[in-house]
């Protein structure tokens, strides 16, 4: 396999790593266990990597364990994505001061450190693709998305274990690391030891691999590398099928699955706010006793009322109307939007609904009677 | 002239005034902005109506405060209700699910002393109610920001989607999906800022329903992960026993 730059380093790379993005200027996250699941934190050495750590995850379920197994990346995605790192939850988008004709906009400057992200998975490196589109690219790009993702550091680790609720085979994310990223890592801990095939994606992340030095990658760790990936495939459970699926939940938007969804579906929002690439905010101006004022934003989500609220109320009552927003918006009209899907097939949505709503087993649905329209009220 | 505030008490434990007077620094900020014309939690001198804005604590479980929240409600501008008791009938409304003789007894040497009505009734049962404020008791974020946008005539940001949202925006992991625990937040109003959820407890409603709570299915799942009917019931009814979203719940688990 030709690779701009590819090394081969033992586990003690890794810690070199860590210190010389922290020599570089950056805040490093990485997979950290924090209560009960793992989650982007500050890594200051690979000890505080998950080593041993493995995630049980399947419909509104989600369990670790740990055993004697050395990897330090052997688990797939857990409930926060690195969105929040870049788009964060709450942001103040700017101040004023003074009252009447004195009013005075006080810009808000991002004084964070460029962060580094070790131990991204490929869907997730999807994700900032995507959002980079919707936050970066767009007419009105985002300054505060902008400026902290050009900043960032991006070190993807392919995976070795997914979870039942992953699908990204199906959307064409995983699990190899497609493009995107500054560092590609693949952790091999078959005969051969503990090591790992690290690949430059950009400049930055060439001059880091010459750094980082490393030995030059033998064909028996590559074909380690294509083995890892072939298993993973296989154990990839889940599947959307992805065949026209845009088209079919456009022309079913009166399918009775939409109520049969709606009976279970809490109209909670986790799904929204865990999926690496939802981008809706709402706009709050707040004002203190003194008269100076805020403008916040915060993640909002298409589940809420509010989100559709216009004069004389919301568009979108019903938690039917309200399931059917999000999963159209992600598997269908984002290709009008965006012209890609809005999923990844990282499955946080699966396994973070509190009761378990799996967005593939509802498509499923749909396409297995395309085209019904009786609902259960009686309506056409 | 400054605006005039009142806080009146009902049937309630004053929590929710003590959450006022827990405001500490703003509460300084707050009595320069408005003149304190009743409050006997804080001060016994009072001033005689209108008010701009009365803050009304507690439910309604006598007929002599069922007229006294009808000559609140003539003598205020703006009516806020602060906390479960106001909101949805409080604790004390577990009464309604039973008869006041039959508890009155067990608790009380002199029941025939009593004079009060068979149920706990939210304010808003008998007036109209301009902002609710939810909680057991309210959050000192939520009351300032009700007050202070009061002040600027502007319309308080109070959140009305599920608990769960909080969670997910302070970053805390889902203890019903990481540790199987019963948790009232998808059903449950935000507000606390996912208070006992950020301290490993689940959440137990004290906000009452948010907007499109859902119960019943969150009930099916409860069960699924090990609560019993009973267990369920007595979830859905605590401090917002009577908000008709959890009453429908619990008796839907009355054995
Ligand atoms: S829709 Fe669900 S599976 Fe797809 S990217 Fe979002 S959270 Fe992941
Ligand atoms: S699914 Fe809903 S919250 Fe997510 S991006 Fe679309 S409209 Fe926004
Ligand atoms: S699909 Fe699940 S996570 Fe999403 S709003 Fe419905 S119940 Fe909540
Ligand atoms: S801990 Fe409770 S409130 Fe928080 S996300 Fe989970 S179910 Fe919702």
């Amino acid at each position: 396999m030709a690779e701009a730059r590819a090394v081969l380093l033992g586990t003690d790379g890794i810690e070199r790593l860590v210190g010389l993005l922290a020599g570089r200027g950056y805040r490093t996250l990485g997979p950290v266990v924090a209560d009960g699941a793992i989650v982007p934190g500050p890594v200051n050495s690979s000890a505080d990597l998950p080593r041993g750590v493995h995630d049980d995850q399947s419909p509104g379920s989600y369990r670790l364990s740990r055993d004697d197994d050395p990897s330090l990346f052997a688990w797939a995605v857990g409930p926060r994505s690195w969105k929040a790192e870049l788009f964060p939850p709450g942001a103040v988008v700017f101040r004023t001061s003074g009252t009447g004709s004195e009013v005075q906009v006080v810009p808000v400057l991002d004084d964070a450190a460029p962060v580094a992200f070790v131990g991204a998975r490929p869907c997730e490196l999807a994700a900032l693709g995507i959002l980079d589109r919707v936050l970066g690219a767009s007419e009105h790009p985002d300054p505060l998305y902008s400026a902290r993702r050009a900043a960032a550091f991006v070190a993807v680790v392919e995976c070795a274990r997914p979870a039942p609720t992953c699908f990204c085979t199906s959307m064409g994310t995983g699990p190899a690391a497609g493009a995107g990223f500054d560092l590609a890592l693949t952790e091999l801990v078959g005969d051969g030891g503990h090591r790992f095939i690290a690949r430059a994606g950009s400049s930055v992340g060439d001059s880091v691999l010459a750094e980082l030095g490393g030995r030059p990658v033998p064909p028996a760790a590559w074909d380690e590398r294509a083995e890892l990936l072939e298993r993973s495939e296989a154990a990839m459970s889940r599947r959307l099928d992805t065949d026209g699926l845009a088209a079919l939940l456009a022309r079913n938007l009166e399918h009775p699955r939409w109520d049969d969804v709606a009976e279970r579906c809490l109209s909670c929002g986790n799904c929204t706010l865990v999926c690496p690439t939802c981008f809706c905010s709402a706009l709050d101006d707040v004002s203190d006793l003194s008269g100076a004022t805020e403008r916040r934003r915060r993640w909002d989500s298409c589940f809420d009322l509010g989100y559709s609220e216009v004069h004389g109320g919301p568009v979108r009552s019903s938690t039917r109307s309200r399931y059917r927003q999000w999963a159209t918006h992600k598997l269908s009209t984002w290709f009008d939007q965006f012209q890609t899907a809005g999923c990844v097939g990282c499955g946080r949505c699966i396994t973070w609904c509190p009761v378990g709503i799996d967005i593939t087993e509802e498509a499923a649905a749909i396409r297995a009677s395309d085209g019904e329209t009786v609902r259960k009220d009686g309506q056409a | 002239m400054r605006p005039t505030l009142a806080v009146w008490k009902f049937a309630s434990c004053d929590g929710c005034q003590l959450t006022l007077l827990d405001c500490e620094d703003e509460l300084l900020a707050v009595a320069e902005s408005v003149e304190i014309a009743s409050f006997t939690e804080m001060s016994s001198a009072t001033v005689d109506g209108p008010y701009d804005v009365s803050l009304v604590e507690g439910s309604i479980t006598t007929a002599a405060d069922a007229e006294r929240i009808r000559a609140v409600r003539e003598a205020s501008g703006i009516l806020v209700t602060i906390g479960a008791c106001a909101a949805a009938g409080g604790i004390q409304a577990l009464r309604n699910f039973t008869t006041v003789a039959s508890l009155a007894g067990s608790v009380y040497a002199h029941p025939e002393y009593l004079d009060t009505l068979e149920t706990s009734t939210a304010i808003s049962d008998h007036v109209p109610v301009d902002i609710e404020l939810r909680g057991c008791p309210v959050d000192r974020h939520q009351l300032l920001e009700a007050i202070t946008a009061l002040l600027a005539g502007r319309r308080p940001v109070l959140a009305s989607y599920s608990v769960c949202q909080e969670c997910k925006q302070r970053g805390t992991v889902c203890l019903m999906v990481a540790h199987g625990q019963a948790c009232l937040g998808p059903a449950t109003r935000a507000g606390c800022g996912a208070l006992c959820p950020s301290l490993d407890r689940p959440c137990f409603g004290c906000f009452g329903p948010a907007e499109s709570a859902n119960t019943a299915s969150l009930a099916t799942r409860l069960g699924e992960i090990g609560a019993s009917g009973s267990e369920i019931r007595r979830l859905f009814r605590t401090f917002n026993a009577a908000a008709p979203e959890f009453e429908k719940e619990s008796v839907a688990h009355d054995a």
